[in-house]
């Protein structure tokens, strides 16, 4: 058998490279440790992943090992790399992809059911690039999924709706949420499944980006909502009493909308993701279309050419005809807002909103989550900050780069902070009984 | 409302119409099953917040439909033709409490359990949210075997004032086990009643989880689990293998085993597994230590009629280490051994007289030293064999631990553990029913201290464990079937749940702590 020189003698020091949990829910943290280095050796640690799409995302943060030879990133400061301080989770957040990858790419997961493996390597030195020609110190998978084991994925197809449910295991039947996406179309199934994995029933909705029996695109009005809430709330695995929605960007449109004016439509309570009011009273997605393309010429572009669409709906009309009237919601409301949404005037939006709900007598039922230096694209922690990415427009199927907004790692805050405060108000809303009307943190 | 079969012999695929599906309560339901089997025994049953049940047996008629409403019930809570029989039998589920009306208050718990993917030997977080306060419930936690046998483990717990119970801060007051528990729901599972005797739960596929469910139940329930719906329940993995561990099956040199290969570049300390006299080749524990950074050699040197030669000696292990010693993924100079039971006589053996065996380290659980020097293993066998008037048999179960007693003073009949160079963790239960290891023990310290080498030994004995030290959360079996050439026994292992646990618990931490320490150590901490 041939035996190749060995680099490493018996006095060569042997580091142990360990990541706990190395099975993780994506919402989930882990701990990485590196042992038995020499001291204050500098070192750096590398993440790697492989997208769907064949693209690589990478982050690093350099070391110092301590005086025992170790290194153990929630306690110690990264002091360089995609990201530097004392971060935990720094390694998967700061991710972006490699050096010579395309432009304007974003991370997101399609199969739901397979984990993204994570590696994580232990490289000498504070090394900035150039990872894949390095022979790293060790080497160890973190895995990350989406689903918990037995989550079922069942497509949905009747009364002309076109999504997938996410049921959790076990016998139920469960509270549910109505996952509402936003305009870039297409079916988003990932938080649904994270929602199943923690409790909820959940219902992806696809409501852009759809054609008709025609095969002409169509605008879907707001039956079609109500019919997705209907078959959410007659499935036998849901509690009927105990559906909640959830929106983000065009999704908060919707589901303001309904849940001031559906008489099919009665959430327990409504999560909406930076997203506004701003649309004809009584009105539908097409209306806030039409709203939007009236003020297309307001659209700006940075330095890079990236266009910042948050004038669109601006400046927040005086006249009430043209907002949801939010004193007319009866459900707590949970909005959560990033201050540097360069795409929609969340800020602006949110103030108003809380407004006309002091005025109508219901601001009770509001929390208001306003993120500093955070963008539009608030997605489930741990997630990388996509500042801006490749974008097409549905009609006419020109590409361009849209400016999302957020500075890394206010927004990786933000992301953690806002999921984990979405999971509580849900489960408070949907999982509690009437009984323990107010509870402290949980 | 669920159709349920008694026994399949043609998959069906039926439809059950309920209508109207949300009724007053003075209106009439119209229940249909259709595309069963023709003449297919059914029962039809109609339940209320878990506690409240009301069922029919029907037959299928020719063309595989049932009508409630036309079809007679031939049995069950209601019988004849009762269009509305469903509802108004209806008594509370066996185990209720007496003299119920029904239950108003419907709690919505929120069991979270965490890790879901885990390895084996982490630790499990349970918690139930979102009950009713001071609410009896009860924690269950089902696994089914390779071998199709079903184990469970079970708690009996009150919520606190807000409705939530804390496995691993609440006691459990009966189950399966009791007190604070963090992890009883796992190391106390023991086979479901009505299951065959003397089982051992053990893992063959390692490379795939082991699946286990955990429910909250309402009430206290102590049996007849399967016929109640659990409140909540969550499926949990349990993995030997951290993910890029490789499993690499070698038959090289006449050596047969398996080789684990921790993820990354390496190389890497490695380690040969040796199990005990029940022979065959074990997996788990090598693929745990490679989860842990070590490449792990579980070897196969009983049972395969190649191996049992009569010629079966040290050679034997001496290539096994030859050939981990000289894998591309190992560091040569930082190998160790690891044994059990018999594994360890072998490991101390090896450790005391090779010339060509020389680890950094050994880890022996549950082992002996008193052994024929120098012989072939069929020629250890039949020494042992001598012995056979020592075994005592009591209630059924076959006692071997006397058979080594009393510690022979003669040094040609144990292994001369004065000779051993390499610092020794002996891992022992104080009950241990199979070998006698704590008087070995007591012998080895006595033979080291004389020899002056007695620093290299440092002993791990537990109170109330048994032989079977397995890796952390492994049912604890005191009894199991054990083969003996053509013979069926129930060997005796000794050890009591509870003991036995945080013998595993504790000692797994201290076993991955000791390798970490003498394999992974850094060049200026290499004088021992």
């Amino acid at each position: 058998m041939f035996t190749p020189v060995l680099r490493f003698t018996v006095h060569r020091p042997c580091p142990l490279l360990s990541v706990h949990p190395s099975r993780c829910l994506v919402d989930e943290k882990f701990e990485v440790l590196c042992q038995h280095l020499l001291p204050a050796l500098q070192v750096t640690l590398h993440a790697l992943l492989q997208t769907e799409d064949g693209d690589y995302w990478e982050a690093f943060g350099h070391y110092l090992s301590d005086a025992v030879g170790s290194v153990r990133v929630s306690e110690d400061a990264s002091l360089g790399g995609s990201y530097s301080g004392v971060e935990p989770m720094g390694l998967l957040w700061s991710m972006r992809p490699v050096p010579g990858s395309k432009t304007g790419l974003r991370l997101r997961k399609k199969d739901v059911f397979k984990p993204t493996d994570v590696n994580i390597s232990l490289y000498e030195g504070h090394l900035n690039e150039g990872f894949k020609d390095k022979h790293p110190l060790a080497s160890v998978v973190a895995q990350r999924w989406y689903t918990a084991p037995e989550v079922q994925r069942v497509e949905v197809k009747e009364k002309g709706l076109k999504g997938t449910l996410f049921i959790p295991p076990g016998p139920g039947p469960f509270p549910a949420v109505l996952d509402l996406w936003g305009g870039g179309g297409g079916l988003v199934e990932y938080r649904s499944a994270l929602l199943a994995s923690r409790g909820y029933v959940s219902l992806s909705l696809q409501y852009i980006g759809l054609t008709g029996d025609d095969g002409k695109p169509c605008i879907v009005g707001n039956d079609y909502f109500e019919a997705a809430f209907s078959i959410l709330k007659q499935h036998p695995q849901v509690c009927p009493d105990r559906v909640a929605m959830m929106g983000l960007s065009f999704g908060v449109s919707v589901t303001l909308g309904m849940a001031a004016y559906s008489s099919v439509i009665k959430p327990k309570c409504v999560v909406c993701v930076s997203g506004s009011h701003v649309m004809p009273v009584n009105g539908s997605l097409a209306d806030v279309f039409d709203e939007i393309k009236k003020n297309v010429k307001n659209s700006r572009f940075d330095e890079e050419q990236r266009v910042i669409w948050r004038d669109l709906l601006l400046p927040i009309p005086d006249d009430s005809s043209k907002k949801v009237e939010m004193g007319r919601i009866k459900c707590p409301v949970l909005l959560i807002v990033g201050e540097d949404d360069q795409n929609w005037p969340t800020s602006e939006s949110a103030e108003d909103m809380k407004q006309m709900m002091k005025q109508a007598g219901n601001s009770h039922l509001l929390t208001v989550l306003s993120y500093p230096e955070t963008g539009h694209l608030i997605e489930p922690p741990y997630s990388p900050h996509i500042k801006a990415s490749n974008f097409i427009l549905h009609e006419t199927r020109n590409k361009v780069v849209v400016l999302w907004g957020g500075h890394t790692v206010p927004h990786s805050r933000a992301q953690e902070d806002s999921w984990h405060k979405t999971l509580t108000f849900l489960e408070q809303h949907l999982y509690s009984n009437d009984r323990v009307a107010s509870r402290s943190n949980l | 409302m669920v159709a349920t079969s008694r026994t399949l012999s043609t998959r069906v695929w039926p439809l059950h119409l309920v209508k109207p599906t949300r009724g007053l309560v003075d209106e009439k339901l119209k229940v249909i099953v259709r595309n069963l089997n023709p003449r297919q025994e059914v029962t039809l049953r109609c339940v209320h917040q878990d506690v409240w049940e009301g069922f029919g047996h029907y037959i299928s008629d020719q063309h595989g439909t049932v009508t409630v409403a036309k079809d007679a019930s031939m049995g069950g809570t209601y019988k004849g033709v009762e269009a509305m029989g469903l509802m108004w039998s209806m008594q509370p589920v066996p185990g209720s409490r007496k003299g119920l009306r029904t239950l108003s208050t419907r709690v919505w718990p929120l069991l979270l359990v965490k890790p879901t993917r885990g390895l084996v030997d982490e630790k499990l977080k349970v918690i139930v949210r979102n009950l009713n306060p001071r609410q009896e419930v009860t924690l269950r936690c089902v696994h089914q075997s390779e071998d199709k046998d079903v184990w469970e483990g079970f708690g009996h717990y009150i919520s606190d004032q807000h409705g939530t119970v804390t496995v691993a801060k609440d006691a459990s007051m009966g189950g399966t086990y009791k007190g604070v528990e963090a992890m009883g729901l796992m190391w106390s599972m023991q086979p479901v009643p009505g299951s065959r005797k003397g089982l051992r739960l053990r893992k063959k596929h390692v490379l795939s989880p082991m699946v286990f469910h955990i429910s909250v139940f309402d009430g206290h329930i102590t049996q007849g689990f399967s016929q109640l719906t659990a409140l909540a329940t969550h499926a949990v993995e349990r993995w030997y293998v951290a993910p890029g561990v490789q499993r690499v099956y070698l038959q090289e040199k006449g050596v047969q085993g398996t080789l684990f290969i921790p993820p990354g570049p390496g190389p890497f300390p490695g380690l040969l597994d040796l199990w005990g006299g029940g022979g065959g080749l074990v997996e788990y524990r090598a693929a745990l230590l490679a989860s842990h950074g070590f490449v792990s050699f579980a070897l196969e040197y009983l049972s395969s009629e190649e191996i049992n030669a009569p010629t079966t000696d040290v050679k034997y292990f001496e290539a096994a280490y030859q050939i981990l010693k000289s894998h591309a993924m190992v560091q040569k100079d930082r190998l160790a051994l690891f044994g059990l039971s018999f594994g360890s006589t072998i490991a101390l053996s090896m450790a005391a007289y090779s010339k060509i065996i020389k680890p950094r380290c050994c880890v022996c659980i549950s082992g002996s030293h008193v052994n024929a020097v120098q012989r072939t293993l069929s020629e250890t066998f039949q020494e042992i064999a001598k012995n056979v008037s020592k075994i005592r048999v009591e209630d059924g179960q076959v006692i071997w631990r006397d058979i080594i007693l009393p510690i022979p003073a003669d040094p040609s009949m144990k292994i001369d553990v004065g000779q051993i160079k390499c610092p020794v963790l002996l891992v022992n239960g104080s009950d241990d029913q199979n070998l006698a290891t704590v008087e070995s023990a007591e012998d080895m310290e006595r033979m080291m201290e004389k020899a002056g080498n007695r620093h290299l030994l440092q002993v791990l004995t537990y109170p109330g464990a048994g032989h079977l030290i397995e890796p952390p959360y492994t049912p604890h079996h005191r009894t199991s079937n054990f083969v003996i050439g053509k013979d069926k026994v129930l060997m005796l292992w000794g050890g009591q749940a509870k003991p036995h646990a945080d013998a595993q618990e504790d000692s797994w931490e201290k076993i991955v702590a000791f390798l970490q320490q003498h394999l992974y150590f850094t060049g200026s901490q290499a004088k021992l």
